[in-house]
């Protein structure tokens, strides 16, 4: 087990490949694998990239990796793809788009299915970004279809989240949908040579305008800053983050420098309002709570069995002769004695 | 409710690759669909790869299983530098090698002893490889 921490430290590729298998999986000893890795995490830069199917994540990501590599940063790649309802597989096609990046090692892209797990995939997520921090890439990029709550989580272990909007992607209303608003530090207006992207882009400023009241990003780009519009009166810097909404085609690799250059805008701004270590501590609190959850569901299922199953519970409850909270309250008195005692 | 632990039972991950320069990808479709359907997670790596590019994913995805699907008769040229490839990278040991696709019956003992596990030409069933799949992925 340790061989494994110590390969993948050592940066053997396969190893980082076993060690995300074993998270996924859940296998026995992935849990001390992670914990190893821990004190090795903390120096990559991790990107959200979050957007409806067909919007273009997997394109852009592959040029913003090859853009990255070509400043020589190492790029780790997280995307993450449904999987069937009905036969629990997947096809995960991501990697159909990573072209630019064939064949070059020091891209390392991972495909994860969402294995139906609520919760289970934010977990795996946020453990298969530490494996990639441990292993000492620059920057890791976490891409997955924003609906919904299991998502939402998803991006929440990056430091920085993109959101990308396809132009025509429907009214306003749409947009006030699947809170993609509220997620974004940057959007993007993908395929923008498209018609109607100028007016995405003009609903998208107008519903922004409504989420922050007051601030300026400081972007510099002339570009950018017109897209952002508004905020020209010179506040303080650093007070709020007006996210910027960056145009880019990302098949032709157009305006993927904007994006970059969005994202680092974003990075300083984290690290000049001390919202990095922020993000971090909120980050870490989530987690634990998250495996205090899961591990104390795991005791109390135990416990169940112990006891003979739900089903007794369930019996009862249907007779009439106990309810759901009586059961609950049984259930758990053991556990309360156990901490009113110390 | 399902209650997380650790867990032994895991889903097998499947590549399907189109490697070499034949445009025909019908078959892989439908294979990577089966595939799915019986429960596995199925990474397709898209048309024309490089053998590199399929060593790169199946590294990286930590696949079980290594799909080569070659219609183009270049499988003599191919197939070796994918698993010259997976040796270098300490991946072939513990993944199933399989080919698809149009292998004449005199390249098959070559292709076999070079470290491909199975070959499936036309006219092999689906339920015969998911079957294969199931009962031959190897244990890690």
């Amino acid at each position: 087990m340790s061989d494994l921490v110590d390969d993948l430290l050592a940066g053997k590729h396969s190893a980082l490949a076993r060690v995300i298998t074993k998270i996924e999986n859940r296998s026995p000893g992935y849990r001390e694998v992670v914990s190893a890795l821990h004190e090795h995490t903390g120096h990559a830069e991790v990107i959200g990239v979050t957007g409806s199917p067909g919007a273009g994540k997997s394109t852009l990501v592959d040029k913003v990796a090859a853009r990255l590599r070509e400043d020589g940063h190492t790029v780790g790649v997280i995307a993450i793809d449904p999987s069937s309802p009905y036969s629990g597989g997947a096809v995960l096609g991501d990697r159909i788009r990573m072209a630019s990046n064939a064949g070059d090692m020091d891209v390392f892209f991972r495909s994860m299915s969402a294995r139906g797990t609520l919760g289970g995939l934010s977990t795996a997520t946020t453990d298969a970004v530490t494996a990639l921090d441990a292993f000492g890439k620059d920057y890791v990029i976490v891409e997955t279809v924003g609906a919904g709550q299991n998502e939402v989580d998803i991006v929440r272990t990056a430091d920085t989240v993109a959101v990308l909007v396809p132009p025509g992607s429907g009214d306003d209303v749409q947009m006030l949908k699947a809170g993609i608003l509220e997620i974004g530090d940057v959007f993007v207006v993908n395929k923008a040579d498209l018609d109607g992207a100028d007016r995405t882009v003009q609903q998208l400023r107008e519903m922004l305008q409504g989420r922050s009241t007051a601030g300026h990003h400081g972007a510099s780009g002339t570009e950018m800053a017109e897209v952002a519009g508004t905020a020209d009166e010179d506040t303080t810097a650093g007070d709020n983050w007006e996210p910027p909404i960056v145009e880019t085609v990302a098949n032709r690799g157009e305006g993927v420098d904007d994006f970059l250059g969005a994202l680092d805008d974003h990075g300083d701004y984290l690290d000049r309002t001390g919202g990095r270590e922020q993000q971090a501590r909120d980050r870490f609190a989530a987690e634990i709570r998250t495996l205090l959850r899961e591990d104390a569901n795991g005791l109390l299922a135990d416990e169940l069995e112990r006891q003979g199953g739900l089903d007794v519970h369930v019996d009862a409850v249907l007779a009439r002769e106990t309810d759901p909270y009586t059961v609950v309250d049984d259930v758990l008195a053991p556990l309360r004695e156990c901490l009113s005692d110390r | 409710m399902s209650v997380e632990h650790e867990q032994d039972e895991r889903t097998i991950r499947c590549l399907v690759a189109k490697v070499g320069l034949d445009g025909h990808d019908r078959g892989a479709h439908v294979i990577a669909r089966a595939l799915r359907d019986a429960g596995f997670e199925v990474i397709y790596s898209g048309l024309h790869r490089s053998p590199d590019e399929v060593v790169q994913a199946a590294v990286q995805e930590d696949v079980d299983v290594v799909g080569i699907s070659i219609l183009s008769g270049a499988h003599k040229t191919l197939v070796p530098r994918i698993l010259d490839g997976l040796r270098e990278y300490d991946a072939f040991d513990d993944r199933l090698v399989l080919v698809g696709g149009i292998v004449p019956d005199d390249d098959q003992p070559e292709l076999r002893e070079l470290g491909v596990d199975e070959i499936f030409g036309p006219g092999a069933s689906m339920a015969e490889m998911i079957q294969y799949i199931r009962e031959q992925a190897p244990e890690r």
